[in-house]
């Protein structure tokens, strides 16, 4: 992605959104923890983290829709909240609700929009015309929000952030809750608009969006930052693929750690609740693989399962704070998104 | 597609009173035409609103007209109750502008609309400026309903037009303090079910519907100092005379026409110098 180093130094000299020590609390809850970013102009930056970590906040400070409790961020050297209206000029916000009024037609939303960004009426609707074309919905302008499905609606909505042409574009979970086809046309749609020269910020919880799209990732966890990079920096952190075995009786659990002492790259993570062993492995997927299963093929251990996968969202958590992304509901969202897992079962 | 990125329009916010406020009253129209729309898209919930009032009319004048006692002498009930209905009926009408935006904040619309380089107290003067259209439309129907039960504008049609013109007044006052109770309870059932437990004492406690004399002596100083009971007098004044304020132990005016209207309109002030700048307020701090 950064091929060139040069040219990486060159957009790194020219950040259009800065966040320095972003606090901001709820009551007794603090969302966000002195978050300091940094976006290059003209980059895609990935803001990855479980539930609750604070992303979503995170936007509404920037898109000036929520004050830092403390800390300052600039868009374009605005402050977010001293020149917000200034600000507003600059941005589009795509929620995680698709932010349109259903009862209006698709082009009467984007007419608002419009109209509301001060500009004639006539403009407004050129431009709401040429939004609607460019995300395919046309045929759908004269219709009522109400009669789009969920991938339509959530086009609308990112088509009505893209009305103001906005110099920088937050995107908060833009494929949450897509259909695989829905996120495919967004992830197209997040690669031209970069092409064309907009700033994107994004928030996801998944690690493969995140991968997919952005130049820069910020892992973030109960409001604090915990790593910052490319993906390719990140993944190195992480180790690269794991090796994951879960075991028919937790009972063998320790000796099947004890058998494959040494495999690996990094200390392999035990879950004893789920009989499960989790190793990573660098790029020797394959060799540790076979070397696991020619060990255990000696043993009478009966295994439920080994696999190798890519990290995950998990393993980035497992491997940066040394435990899961988050307890319960939102791991298991997580893992919901894991790629496809290569390897194979055995028994 | 390149050219989507390009940027035309002025990016400056506008400086000046005059300029800022000519924006915020552009696109609280922009607004006002919005909720309009979703209005004619979704018709039932209007047409269930203006059964409302038209059931109160039918239930008040066939089961309480030969009912109420300390009546002003020589006046109808038909006569006192239909200007307090007016009154009635632009406060109730006011609950929509709580509902409607507690309704935007849920679907996210809101969150757009505070994201746009939009007037600040756009998206609140939009949604009054609906509701007072869609009021005007309510009071319209309701004179109409009351012609058909007998009331009638005794005083002349610049009169007539002095109690419509006072209900929208009523009815925009109160948009502003229900557009505070949304703002600040934000769940759309919580916001439906506490501004219609505020709006019935408000209501009930003055003489919309019964004569004040008749009440528990406890809530008669209470129901007298209700703007509500000024603004529903000032109404029966101008449909049907000074007959309608005559206190009926004494026989005695209560208030002189040019009293009644002054207490209306101070009161009227009054509540909108207190919500307008709170409910700005309170959207301005949204989370």
């Amino acid at each position: 992605m950064w091929a060139d180093p040069s040219r990486l130094t060159l957009r790194m000299a020219d950040p259009i959104v800065i966040t320095e020590g972003i606090t901001r609390s709820f009551g007794d809850v603090e969302a966000l923890k002195s978050v300091d970013l940094q976006v290059e102009k003209g980059s895609v930056f990935g803001l990855l983290g479980p539930n609750g970590a604070g992303k979503t906040t995170m936007v509404r400070i920037l898109a000036t829709l929520l004050l830092p409790t403390a800390g300052r961020a600039t868009v374009d050297g605005l402050d977010v909240v001293t020149d917000a209206e200034e600000v507003r000029f600059r941005i589009g916000l795509a929620g995680q609700n698709a932010a349109v009024d259903e009862n209006l037609t698709g082009l009467e939303n984007l007419e608002m929009v419009g109209r509301l960004y001060h500009l004639p009426k006539d403009e407004a609707r050129r431009r709401g015309r040429d939004v609607l074309d460019r995300f395919d919905l046309s045929e759908a302008a004269d219709r009522p929000a109400t009669t789009y499905s969920g991938g339509m609606r959530r086009r609308l909505d990112l088509a009505a952030s893209l009305v103001g042409r906005p110099d920088v574009l937050f995107l908060d979970e833009p494929t949450t809750g897509l259909d695989p086809r829905s996120r495919l046309d967004v992830w197209d749609f997040i690669r031209e608009l970069q092409q064309e020269g907009t700033t994107l910020m994004l928030t996801t919880q998944y690690l493969e969006e995140a991968d997919q799209l952005a130049d820069r990732i910020a892992v973030i966890d109960h409001g604090t930052l915990i790593a910052e990079g490319t993906s390719d920096e990140l993944k190195d952190r992480i180790g690269g693929e794991v090796l994951e075995l879960h075991v028919e009786d937790n009972a063998d659990l320790a000796q099947v750690t004890e058998t494959l002492a040494g495999i690996g790259t990094g200390e392999p993570n035990v879950d004893v609740d789920s009989g499960s062993l989790r190793i990573p492995v660098g790029t020797q997927g394959p060799t540790a693989l076979l070397d696991s299963v020619r060990r255990l093929s000696d043993t009478n251990i009966q295994l439920a399962e080994i696999a190798l996968h890519r990290p995950t969202l998990d393993d980035v958590f497992l491997s940066l704070t040394g435990k899961g992304a988050e307890d319960g509901q939102e791991s298991q969202e997580g893992q919901g998104d894991r790629p496809k897992r290569k390897g194979r079962k055995e028994r | 597609m390149s050219a989507v990125t390009t940027t035309t329009q002025a990016r400056r916010a506008p400086h000046g009173v005059v300029a800022r406020a000519s924006l915020a009253l552009t696109d609280g129209l922009v607004v006002a035409r919005r909720n309009m729309l979703t209005l004619t898209r979704v018709p039932t919930v209007f047409i269930f609103e203006l059964v409302q009032p038209i059931m109160f009319v039918l239930l008040f004048r066939f089961i309480y007209a030969n009912n109420i006692a300390n009546l002003p002498p020589g006046l109808d009930y038909v006569q006192f109750l239909m200007p307090g209905i007016f009154i009635q009926n632009a406060i109730f009408g006011s609950t929509t502008t709580a509902v409607g935006l507690a309704e935007d904040m849920k679907t996210g619309i809101v969150d757009r609309f505070r994201s746009l380089p939009m007037g600040r107290s756009s998206v609140l003067l939009g949604r009054a400026a609906s509701d007072l259209t869609k009021n005007f439309l309510l009071v319209t129907i309701v004179v109409a309903v009351g012609y058909l039960v007998g009331f009638r504008f005794e005083r002349g049609l610049l009169a007539a037009l002095g109690v419509v013109l006072l209900a929208l007044a009523v009815g925009f006052t109160f948009s502003w303090a229900m557009a505070c109770i949304g703002l600040s309870l934000k769940k759309v059932e919580a916001v439906q079910a506490a501004s219609f437990t505020l709006i019935f004492p408000i209501v009930f406690v003055s003489s919309a519907f019964v004569p004040v004399a008749g009440m528990a002596s406890f809530l008669q100083p209470i129901a007298r100092a209700n703007p509500v009971t000024v603004w529903c007098n000032l109404a029966r004044y101008l449909s049907s005379g000074n007959i309608a304020i005559l206190d009926p132990a004494t026989k005695l005016p209560v208030d002189t026409f040019e009293g009644l209207l002054v207490k209306s309109l101070l009161w009227i002030a009054l509540l909108l110098v207190i919500f307008v700048p709170l409910a700005i307020r309170l959207y301005r701090k949204l989370d």
